[in-house]
């Protein structure tokens, strides 16, 4: 492997350009397992289920049980089964990743069509149909990165392969 | 005296004629249609595709597609040649389907942990120094038989999730010379411009060695379904990572821990932990004729060939069985063995035209051995979904019907 250079080096060449702040901030969506990234603003559990019910229910199921796309609920203490169910609530390491995915790439037909606090709102309600949150919550960029998931422990890194004898 | 009568001469002449004749004859009629007449023009079409006869060598998906913009189309692996994947045949998958980027509008933006963030043009990034390199892709849900494997497959169904091209683009080195790095950034996050908005981590170390930001594909620019006009390229590293619409590098200190790296391509082992972030593509090989879907018409020679390939570096030995994997002979490796690319193989072997079973086994460089399905279910039990590198093996039954052995 390479060794990672110390020093800044000077420019090598002279194309590409400074981009301004707008740009930047036009395509900085991503979030944060710390919650660095998430924007202003709020959503509750009621807000959500609404949007839910219009957005996100007609692939994945009323209740979040999965119909043509994943199921985002329940599955606790199925990952050692012979048929594990992962969904959001046992499967997923950190709330902030629902916020993430949602924002960026939900609903499937219109990806990043939710507004910032839709998205707290519906990460909201997928949270509270899972029990992680209580049914009067509200989401903002202070509260979901301390959300604490379930299987937060659940994650083995570095890889450990070669494995196999 | 008797002498070569004029008749008998005449005979002889007249019959040596009809003898040419008849030759000649016999050769416009039995002459196919194609050389009677003139054929197709130059330039048409301007840019080629090929013969009809071989119209069936395509990309297929496994199943039926429920969203047919987030799925994959596997390679016809048993019908090619060599170790080079036409770009028209190069395997899928998406999440989101193919954008339609116009390279005019499409920018590169590289921020985050540098000294002076920089958004390029597409024009910007084809005036850098280039590399080509050649190396495989393959998707690391490539080879689902964990569970449930058919025994109708072909090699397409079992392994056409894995492709390679030449692919030609800049280091990613020399990018992020041109941003400065702080020494603080141990991780990218690589983001796609497709409706996923597609984003993975990227270790730093990976991205100073030999990554590419990769702008053609055996010769041509790529293609739409492999990222047109930009993608990154991992070598040896699980499919989903070499993000394609490649739009945004942003460097951080930790892993960005997108949807891509939880909820998939995350391996649950038995114990009920799963394992993250395992990127390479071990050592693996298949044979792709004989092989499922496939028919011997009799007994006699049959050259075995497959690929063998492995994440590590280069592949060392190839060793094919007939018998199931009782007895191993070595196959001859197609020159040049390239590291984190495709090899050939290639066994002669003569088929008594009974029941057999072949299997293939790659051996890499750094002496890890493809292990049988037995072994590998042993450690990961059958929920982990991905990178199955298992050895695999085709089935020749009495009559010489090839099947997948499950």
């Amino acid at each position: 492997m390479a060794i990672v250079p110390a020093c800044a080096e000077p420019r090598h060449y002279t194309f590409g350009r400074t981009p301004t702040d707008a740009e930047i901030a036009a395509q900085n969506i991503d979030v944060r397992a710390d919650g660095r990234g998430l924007p202003p603003g709020q959503g509750s559990v009621a807000q959500g289920r609404d949007i839910f019910a219009n957005t996100c229910a007609p692939c994945h199921g009323d209740k979040g049980q999965g119909l043509l796309s994943d199921r985002l609920v329940g599955g606790f203490g199925t990952l050692k089964d012979h048929n594990p169910v992962r969904t959001v609530g046992s499967y997923w390491p950190y709330a902030t990743t629902l916020f993430d995915y949602v924002r960026r790439a939900m609903p499937f037909s219109a990806p990043g069509s939710l507004t910032d606090d839709q998205v707290y709102a519906v990460s909201a309600y997928v949270l509270s149909m899972n029990g992680i949150v209580a049914d009067d919550a509200v989401l903002n960029a202070a509260n979901l990165p301390k959300i604490a998931m379930p299987n937060r422990d659940g994650f083995i890194s570095p890889d450990p392969r070669p494995d196999v004898p | 005296m008797a002498g070569f009568s004029v008749t008998r001469r005449r005979g002889l002449l007249a019959g040596a004629a009809t003898l040419l004749a008849d030759k000649r004859a016999g050769a416009q009629e039995e002459a196919p249609p194609w050389m009677r007449q003139q054929g197709s023009p130059v330039a048409n079409p301007p840019y080629g595709v090929p013969s009809k006869f071989e119209g069936n060598v395509v990309r297929r998906p496994r199943v039926a597609l429920k969203f047919p913009t987030a799925s994959s189309s596997g390679t016809p692996l048993q019908d090619l040649h060599g170790i080079i994947t036409p770009n028209g045949l190069h395997y899928e998958r998406h999440h989101a389907g193919v954008p339609a980027v116009d390279p005019a509008e499409h920018r590169l933006l590289i921020h985050g942990l540098v000294d002076r963030p920089l958004i390029f043009t597409i024009d910007d990034i084809l005036r850098f120094p280039s590399v080509s390199q050649i190396h495989f892709l393959e998707c690391s849900g490539n080879t689902p038989e964990f569970r449930d494997p058919k025994p109708d497959w072909t090699p397409q169904d079992t392994h056409g999730l894995l492709s390679c091209c030449e692919w030609t683009g800049v280091p990613l080195s020399t990018l992020l010379a041109e941003v400065g790095v702080q020494p603080s950034a141990r991780w990218i996050l690589a983001e796609g411009a497709d409706a996923a908005a597609m984003s993975r981590s990227v270790p730093i170390e990976k991205a100073w060695d030999d990554a590419i930001v990769a702008y053609a594909q055996n010769g041509e620019r790529l293609r739409p379904e492999q990222g047109y006009p930009l993608r990154l390229f991992l070598p040896g590293f699980e499919g989903n990572m070499s993000i394609k619409w490649l739009r945004r590098l942003k460097l951080g200190d930790q892993p960005f821990q997108t949807r891509e790296e939880t909820s998939k391509y995350t391996d649950l082992m038995p114990d009920g932990k799963a394992r993250q972030f395992t990127f390479i593509m071990e050592a693996k090989s298949v044979i792709t004729r004989p092989a499922g879907g496939q028919q011997l018409r009799d007994p006699g020679f049959h050259e075995i060939t497959g690929l063998a390939w492995s994440g590590r570096g280069r592949i060392r030995r190839v060793e094919v069985s007939t018998d199931g994997g009782t007895s191993w002979r070595a196959a001859s490796l197609q020159e040049p063995i390239l590291p984190k690319c495709l090899t050939r193989f290639r066994l002669p072997w003569t088929w008594d035209g009974g029941p057999a079973a072949l299997r293939s086994r790659a051996i890499d460089e750094t002496g890890y051995v493809q292990p049988p399905r037995e072994a590998l279910v042993d450690v990961r039990g059958i929920n982990s979904g991905y990178h199955f590198n298992a050895q695999q093996t085709w089935r020749i039954a009495q009559g010489g019907a090839v099947s997948n052995a499950v």
